[in-house]
């Protein structure tokens, strides 16, 4: 039997640090495909780098606590030994990170860095190497790549320097890719050229990509399901157009309408959610988002909501999700402000 | 490249007149007349005057410096007043054991600080980290002075291991010429050798929390790789800073050295035309100095440009 790509199956993961253990991600599940583009949103700090670093064992293992599976190709990466780990990383999963002058290191030439990965994973000569990293610059869309392979990260822009980190990324071809933030320090022409390659890459690899962002104009772009998290959790979980048309969960409500739409009156007021996130350390004991939500009643306040199915697929982690079908049919769930 | 290091030798120039200047007037400040040290207590004041006279010293003392600063930019920096030999000879027969006691007193504490510091680093917060860093504490606080009695105590006259003072050029072998060595310059080094191993460490935990070293890892590197050629050659741009900036101790903390351990180098040239009021000696020694360091420094920056594209690209 085939297994799907990725299968991540309530998994935790616990700091340790000076002022005790912290839960930043809590049983977070969801899976990725073949050729998929799962999107995963959320305001800053609600777990989305954690996660991905979660797939790829990035995080420091002497204070990190993992729990839950992480199923890649049917085989669980939290057991596995860091030896086997190596093999996976760069290799089967990669990932790009956010900010591509900082995460480029600046003594070793672009080609140098690049070639780094193949020559490690596909017991290629370095010269041979340096000819596949000319081949994926050219791939990423980078004018003279035989002359920018010689070049160092502080010599080219931005732009350039991201698609870089895209060819180290794909250079062994892997079956997944996580693009944590990708466009986020980019400017928007240069963001939609680099989702645009990076979409091109999937298709032709037939990766599966988690793309995180916490723009919607994003995910509505470039991904087929999305996943939307809040304080460590998956809260609603649903494909593009369901969840762009129909949200259930009134924290998903709050996010679209916080996006100005093009078309829309000038004179309405773009809405925020009320409140603020509240720290790792003091988790509301109920519903996580009860305290800012309006729908809340003495339930959310007492009992934590389960992730629910719905017969289309979608996935809300609402007590009241029944109520919230259709964006029109109730009343705002957001106070404006 | 090519112009950039003429351009740094031209601004040794200032550097150097002021040295020259600021030895001169402070050595001629000192009470003490180097005729009347020469002829010895017996000397009537007439013959002190005479050679006063005869060695130049009553001319007035801008016209000293002039005198002196000529011939010196002219590539000689006269003679001794008291050897009867030429200063660049005198000074070229001292260097021998100042240089050997620097370069190893360098060597130990780079060879010894660094794979500390690394250590310290990655077992950050451990009981490891924390004993390095105590004992490097220890050896920031400790006078060289101290620590060279200690050593000489324990290693030359208990256990017999080394010799307690003396020296042998390497002309006479070199485990004889580095025998003499070996206390003299971990006593030297210690100090040198605390400072790099904080600096390396700090300078590797900040590296290990930047974002290359968390694509570095993305890539599949081992740890090792990861650490010691993703974060190392980072961590070395501001290793190489503290290096420069300690070598200038490291020259002074000879003089005392030296001293300690009767090692017959600059230290002891310097102190004894000192001694002598041998102002020639003393001007000349301190001047060659103060060249040597300015071209180590400058092999640094260039050093810097190697371990550094950035800098490179400055530098066009
Ligand atoms: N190594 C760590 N030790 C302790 N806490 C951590 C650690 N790494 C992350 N956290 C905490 O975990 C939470 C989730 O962080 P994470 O970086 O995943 O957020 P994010 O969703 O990626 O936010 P952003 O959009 O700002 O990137 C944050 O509260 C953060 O402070
Ligand atoms: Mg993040």
């Amino acid at each position: 039997m085939s297994h799907p790509l990725l299968e991540v199956k309530e998994l935790k993961t616990r700091f340790s640090t000076e002022k005790g253990t912290i839960t930043a991600v809590d049983g977070v599940t969801f899976n990725v495909d073949y050729g998929e583009t799962l999107g995963v949103v959320g305001e800053s700090g609600c777990g989305k780098s954690v996660t991905a670093e979660s797939i790829m064992r990035l995080l420091n293992e002497k204070s990190t606590k993992y729990g839950g599976e992480i199923l890649y190709k049917g085989r669980d990466l939290l057991s596995l030994p860091e030896s086997k780990m190596l093999d996976i990383r760069g290799n089967e999963i990669s990932m790009i990170f956010q900010d591509a002058m900082t995460s480029l290191n600046p003594v070793f030439t672009i080609g140098d860095q690049i070639a780094e990965s193949i020559v490690v994973h596909q017991k290629l000569s370095k010269k041979e190497a340096m000819k596949k990293a000319v081949e994926m610059l050219r791939v990423t869309g980078i004018p003279s790549p035989e002359k920018r392979i010689h070049e160092y990260p502080h010599e080219i822009s931005g732009g350039m320097r991201q698609r870089v980190m895209i060819a180290m990324a794909l250079s062994c071809q892997p079956s997944l890719l996580i693009a944590d933030e990708p466009t986020t320090a980019l400017d928007v022409t240069i963001q939609a050229q680099i989702l645009e390659v990076i979409n091109e890459l999937k298709e032709e690899l037939n990766m599966g990509v988690i793309m995180i962002t916490h723009d919607l104009g994003v995910v509505a772009e470039v991904c087929t399901r999305v996943a939307v998290m809040y304080l460590g959790q998956v809260i609603e979980e649903a494909d593009v157009d369901t969840l762009f048309d129909s949200p259930r969960h009134p924290y998903t409500r709050g996010l679209l309408q916080s996006i100005p739409k093009i078309n829309g009156d000038r004179e309405q007021k773009l809405h925020t959610i009320k409140g603020v996130v509240p720290a790792l350390d003091n988790v509301p004991k109920g519903c996580r988002f009860a305290p800012r939500c309006s729908f809340a009643t003495e339930k959310c306040l007492e009992e934590a909501p389960v992730l629910d199915e719905l017969p289309n697929g979608q996935k809300v982690r609402c007590w009241h999700h029944a109520r919230i079908k259709e964006r029109e049919d109730v009343p705002d769930a957001i106070e404006a402000t | 490249m090519k112009a950039y290091i003429i351009k740094r030798l031209l601004s040794m120039i200032p550097v150097l007149l002021i040295v020259a200047m600021f030895v001169f007037f402070l050595i001629h400040m000192i009470p003490g007349d180097p005729a009347a040290v020469m002829l010895g207590p017996e000397a009537t004041p007439e013959e002190v005057a005479a050679l006063r006279d005869n060695m130049g010293l009553n001319l007035p003392i801008y016209e000293q410096f002039f005198n002196w600063f000529t011939d010196v930019a002219r590539g000689n920096l006269g003679d001794s007043l008291y050897m009867n030999v030429p200063v660049m000879d005198a000074f070229v027969s001292h260097l021998g054991p100042t240089l050997s006691l620097a370069l190893l007193a360098q060597g130990f504490s780079i060879l010894i600080a660094i794979p500390i510091g690394v250590l310290a680093a990655r077992k950050r917060g451990t009981g490891v980290d924390r004993t390095f860093m105590i004992i490097a504490m220890l050896g920031m606080s400790i006078p060289s002075f101290l620590l060279a009695l200690l050593l000489m105590l324990v290693f030359g006259v208990r256990l017999n291991w080394l010799p307690v003072a003396g020296y042998s050029s390497l002309a006479e072998g070199v485990w004889q010429h580095v025998k003499f060595l070996i206390l003299p310059a971990i006593s030297l080094g210690a100090i040198q050798a605390a400072v790099i191993a904080r600096m390396t460490r700090s300078s590797m935990i900040d590296i290990l929390s930047m974002n290359f070293i968390k694509t570095a890892k993305a890539k599949g590197l081992k740890q090792k790789v990861v650490i010691y050629k993703h974060a190392f050659r980072n961590a070395l741009i501001p290793i190489l800073t503290i290096l420069g900036e300690t070598f200038g101790a490291l020259i002074t903390g000879a003089v005392v050295t030296e001293t300690v351990f009767n090692l017959p180098g600059l230290g002891q040239l310097v102190i004894n035309a000192i001694t002598r009021r041998d102002y020639a000696v003393i001007q000349g020694t301190i001047l060659m100095i103060a060249v040597t360091y300015l071209f180590l420094n400058l092999i640094i920056d260039l050093l810097y440009g190697l371990v550094d594209p950035r800098v490179r690209l400055s530098r066009k």
